[in-house]
């Protein structure tokens, strides 16, 4: 049975990307076959993340179009075997993509036997994002604590409940889960942003997933190592509680309170 | 948060964007799988009311519900104070 979960969003730079590079790194490093695509059609920017960008030879339109087989086209990731990256194309054609197009490399990857399909979708709500989600099982929704994004967010929640082949043929709806990224305890605590429950709240949805704002992020982008591989760095802890929760598994909430500071820390600020 | 900060406190700015966005979000919902003419609806009404009292572009609400298969569209103006002394609501079913 293969699940095919979109990571979407709305807003641009929240993290979709690092996001569905280290989900699709975190499940398949517990042996799931896994399969991420980008579905940014001209702008690909997956294959940097995941660091595979000089293996991309053939690419999702290629495929769609029948220039090559999907087999030809998945990049099969150099640290985890169960891993698989289909680049997106760098064409500016932006109906390259087409609904039986998706649905066939879909079907295609069911009959592989892949546990999980990660759609990396653009920002917006143009074809790209449409077509992301069209055939989604779960989204993970990214947000940043910060009001365009929450409200970006909340028309996708709509998108995911109309537009959806799940929600279209009336069997069902694809499950949402809340991913907030950037997220700052500290500036939480002193009511400069707003915290876990606030944005929960908002958009009525479960938290799968809260990752600390860090500077982890940025050099695991440079290195082209997703960063949930940075074993040692909170923002990888973070993405691994939320795979875990995504597979099912209760995991209490970790890094969203500010770490205790001293009394005069506290006293002159700073 | 340093001692100087406790003699100079603001609403937490935290705090007022989850109201703003409780407001907005809510809006958005309630007209969302709605028809499509609310909008113009929205707007030709305020145009009327213009004609008549100086409201502000945000004091009409339209709002449509959906209650056992039948629909419901409330419109409410706020009216400024100086007309008025509160708020007064009318409210229309179609």
């Amino acid at each position: 049975m293969t699940e095919i979960i979109v990571v979407t969003s709305g807003k641009g730079g929240v993290g979709k990307t690092t996001t569905s590079a280290s989900i699709a790194c975190g499940l398949a490093s517990r042996g799931k076959k896994v399969a991420v695509i980008d579905f940014d059609i001209g702008l690909r920017n997956l294959d940097l993340i995941m660091g595979c960008e000089r293996r991309v030879v053939y690419d999702f339109v290629n495929v769609i179009n029948g220039e090559c087989t999907l087999k030809q086209a998945l990049i099969k990731d150099k640290r985890l075997d169960t891993l698989f990256v289909l680049a997106a194309s760098q064409t500016r054609d932006k109906d390259a993509l087409s609904t039986e197009g998706v649905e066939r490399v879909l079907n295609e990857l069911r009959a592989d036997g892949f546990d999980y399909v990660l759609c990396d979708s653009p920002a917006g709500i143009e074809k790209g994002a449409h077509l992301a989600m069209y055939f989604a099982d779960r989204a993970i929704v990214v947000v940043n604590p910060e009001v365009s994004s929450v409200r970006d967010s909340d028309r996708i929640l709509g998108l995911l409940a109309s537009k959806t082949k799940l929600a279209e043929g009336g069997n069902g709806r694809v499950q949402e889960h809340l991913l907030l990224t950037r997220y700052s305890p500290r500036r939480v605590a002193a009511g400069e942003m707003m915290g876990v429950d606030d944005v929960k709240e908002i958009l009525g949805l479960d938290v799968v997933g809260v990752v600390p704002e860090s500077t982890d992020v940025l050099s695991a982008s440079n290195a082209g190592t997703p960063v949930i591989l940075h074993e040692d760095s909170d923002v990888a802890r973070a993405y691994q509680d939320a795979v875990a929760r995504l597979l099912g598994e209760t995991v209490p909430l970790r890094f969203i309170d500010e770490p205790k500071r001293g009394f005069f820390a506290r006293l002159f600020g700073g | 948060m340093g001692l100087l900060d406790l003699f100079r406190r603001q609403p937490p700015s935290a705090q007022v964007a989850k109201e703003r966005l409780r407001i907005i979000v809510a809006q958005e919902r309630s007209a969302r799988g709605g028809p499509d003419y609310l909008p113009l609806l929205r707007r030709e009404l305020l145009e009327v009311i213009r004609k008549y009292v100086n409201v502000d572009p945000e004091a009409v609400i339209i709002n449509l519900e959906r209650d056992q298969g039948q629909e419901v569209l409330e419109l409410s103006v706020a009216l400024p104070e100086k007309v008025r002394g509160g708020k007064t609501a009318a409210a229309a079913k179609a």
